[in-house]
């Protein structure tokens, strides 16, 4: 039972790893605009695909890595800029129809670029399984999660001890004080979208060597990532990481002891409780309406 | 003088007949073929090839003069793997685009949207989807060129039980493909012997299936394993299958007939074994092998034009077009009822999927002889018979 255990508990810590990347994603946009952003699948696509690319134009996996995760950033500002930004006084519900618009742009400017095929990734240190207490961890899942985690710590780091991040919270406080205060709002839109993208895509290059990468590689992960973000309580940062994790142990336990064939409903069950029994999240605080 | 004259003659009278038959290809209406294919959506790596196949190779019987001295003219509608879109377009190519005969369908579930239409209209229809349904039981107008999923599971068996394996386990995704492999392994299992001890099912997106197969590890007795899918979920099988360090032989169904699956596993697939259409290995059949020449043409005339791989998916392109264009030929007409007999009187037609022997009672034509073993081999996929 117990080696059975631990690989279940592998495969479920790598997946929540990734979900709680793309939940932070989500989390970050949706506090500094509240829209949730239905691209956010998209960036995870972009970092994969992007890597693909480069690594096919000859350069080397570390520097197509990081060019990947920059350029995705860019295309976060640019969908920013181009798409959110113009329609600054429109409805949250517009931006949000807005940015699931601009997901199924990007997939199709991918799937026209670089085909409907799927491409590996090569892993970022060897291939062969590690054992450990009778189950088998490849490299690339120490990876997944130690990336994940310093990415977690930056980003604390980056929220509290900086000018940026603190303007960044500031605005998702309260946007006219913010403004009022002198902090460039429409500026953090912008960073706030870029830090996104880099964020979506480094969960994207990190699994691609794991999972393989296709144009619509970011539909379902997007969709997940969106589950952990919910369950964690939108626009809460612990709460992201402990609902992907949450959601990724769920998933791979499911799929283990109970019928693989529920994995996927597990998920959603689990969002229709939380969401009924804890509206705000599993670390959300308790909603306070201003009149 | 006399000889000269003669031969001046003889070339006046050609040129006059090149006139001729230039004249009647231009003055004949053109012999149109109707398709709907998933060009787009998730079936798109099944039905982009397969339209490229069919432009490709149009483009080709043209150029050498087209058809009873007439042009070939293709229409093709993209279902983007939808049913009813597909029932849509084959209604207009029936009603308004007039069409001689239809070669689509790229899946099961868009042919049998067209089935009825089809034998209301009275249309010859070959279609490139995989299942026994669509010629099971067999439809007056409705042919189909790919293997049937159960006629993979029986090769497959048939090697189990000559090796002396007879516990299997089953993984494969929740998709229609995969259900109906999974339910041909199961209708099958008993009359070769074969005992199923575990059936796991993953989602069509799932990106990880180590908690699948440790179950499958965890199961005692298991000899070989048996994947039912295609696309990128199979290759993540392969590579956990590897990750868990499990050795039991794992084999395949057709789906994964594309040098895609060997590169997206990364090594982790060789040593895996799957049935396949010949065309997957024509450059390692013996040369006297009816089907060598055939599929070396295509594979040469595909990478010239379109400089990728090619699958055996856009081969049922090419089996269903060339079928069509051979009962034409022989019906002498596109007249549809004529088209249609000399379909199913097709004998000894070899396309890249096998050697067709139609008849009355079968629309299909393949036996399983057109099915060859094939493993993975230092990244190649490799004749194992």
């Amino acid at each position: 039972m117990s080696s059975q255990f631990v690989q279940f508990l592998i495969a479920g810590i790598n997946a929540g790893a990734i979900y709680a990347l793309i939940a932070l994603g989500f989390a970050i946009i949706y506090n500094a605009s509240h829209v949730i952003n239905f691209a956010q699948g998209e960036f995870v696509m972009l970092g994969g695909m992007m890597t693909v690319f480069l690594l096919a134009l000859g350069m080397p996996l570390p520097i197509a890595v990081l060019l990947a995760i920059a350029a995705t950033a860019v295309a976060g500002m640019v969908l920013e800029k181009l798409a959110i930004e113009p329609a600054r006084g429109a409805s949250v519900v517009t931006l949000i129809i807005i940015t699931i618009g601009a997901s199924i742009l990007l997939r199709g400017l991918v799937q026209v670029a670089m085909g409907r095929n799927f491409h590996r990734v090569p892993p970022f240190t060897g291939d062969d399984p590690i054992p450990v207490l009778g189950a088998a961890l490849l490299p690339q899942n120490l990876w997944v999660c130690g990336v994940t985690v310093l990415a977690v710590l930056a980003l604390r780091w980056f929220f509290t001890r900086t000018m940026w991040g603190k303007a960044i919270l500031a605005t998702s406080h309260n946007r006219l004080a913010a403004e009022l205060v002198g902090i460039n709002v429409r500026l953090v839109m912008l960073v706030s979208f870029g830090l996104s993208g880099a964020l979506g895509a480094l969960a994207g290059v990190l699994i691609a060597p794991i999972t393989l990468t296709h144009a619509n590689v970011g539909i379902m992960l997007g969709l997940k990532g969106f589950c952990a973000a919910i369950l964690g309580g939108l626009g809460n940062f612990p709460g992201a990481v402990a609902g992907g994790l949450v959601l990724g142990l769920a998933e791979a336990m499911a799929a283990g002891y109970l019928s693989s064939q529920y994995k996927d409903a597990v998920a959603f069950v689990l969002i229709l409780a939380v969401l009924f029994f804890l509206p705000g999240g599993l670390m959300g605080r308790g909603s306070t309406e201003r009149v | 003088m006399a000889k000269f004259t003669l031969r001046t003659t003889a070339f006046a009278l050609a040129v006059m007949a090149l006139g001729i038959s230039d004249a009647a290809a231009q003055g004949q209406p053109p012999i149109k073929i109707g398709s709907f294919l998933a060009v787009t959506g998730p079936a798109s790596f099944l039905g982009d090839p397969e339209a490229k196949t069919l432009r490709l190779f149009v483009d080709e019987v043209n150029a050498r003069g087209g058809v009873l001295n007439r042009k070939i003219e293709v229409v093709i509608y993209d279902t983007a793997g939808d049913a009813k879109q597909a029932a849509t377009f084959a209604k207009r190519l029936i009603e308004e685009d007039k069409v001689d005969v239809l070669v689509a369908g790229t899946t099961t579930g868009e042919t049998m949207a067209v089935v009825p239409l089809v034998e209301q209209a009275n249309i010859p229809f070959i279609s490139l989807a995989g299942a026994a349904v669509i010629v099971e039981p067999v439809k007056k107008w409705v042919f189909k060129t790919p293997h049937t999923d159960r006629m993979a599971v029986e090769k497959v068996y048939t090697e189990l039980k000559a090796k002396g394996m007879s516990k299997v386990a089953i993984i494969g995704g929740s998709g229609g493909f995969d259900q109906s492999c999974r339910a041909q392994a199961k209708d099958l299992a008993k009359s070769y012997g074969i005992d199923l001890v575990a059936d796991e099912t993953y989602g069509p997106q799932d990106t990880d299936m180590t908690p699948q197969l440790t179950k499958i590890k965890n199961t005692a007795g298991v000899q070989a394993v048996f994947g039912c899918g295609f696309g990128a979920a199979t290759s993540i099988t392969a590579k956990n299958y590897k990750q868990l360090g499990m050795t039991q032989a794992f084999y395949f169904n057709h789906g994964v007939g594309s040098q895609q699956f060997i590169d997206g596993a990364g090594g982790a697939a060789e040593g895996m074994r799957l049935p396949a259409a010949a065309l997957l290995v024509a450059e390692q059949l013996k040369s006297d092998d009816p089907q060598r020449a055939v599929g070396l043409a295509y594979t040469q005339a595909y990478r010239a034009k379109y400089n990728e791989p090619i699958s055996t998916f856009g081969g049922h392109a090419y089996d269903g077009f060339f079928l069509a264009i051979d009962a034409i030929k022989r019906a002498g007409s596109t007249d549809k009822a004529k088209v249609r007999d000399a379909l199913e009187q097709t004998k000894n037609f070899i396309g890249v999927d096998g050697i067709f022997n139609m008849s009355p009672t079968d629309h299909m034509g393949l036996d399983l002889k057109s099915f060859k073993m094939v493993e993975v081999k230092g990244g190649k996929f490799v004749l194992a018979e």
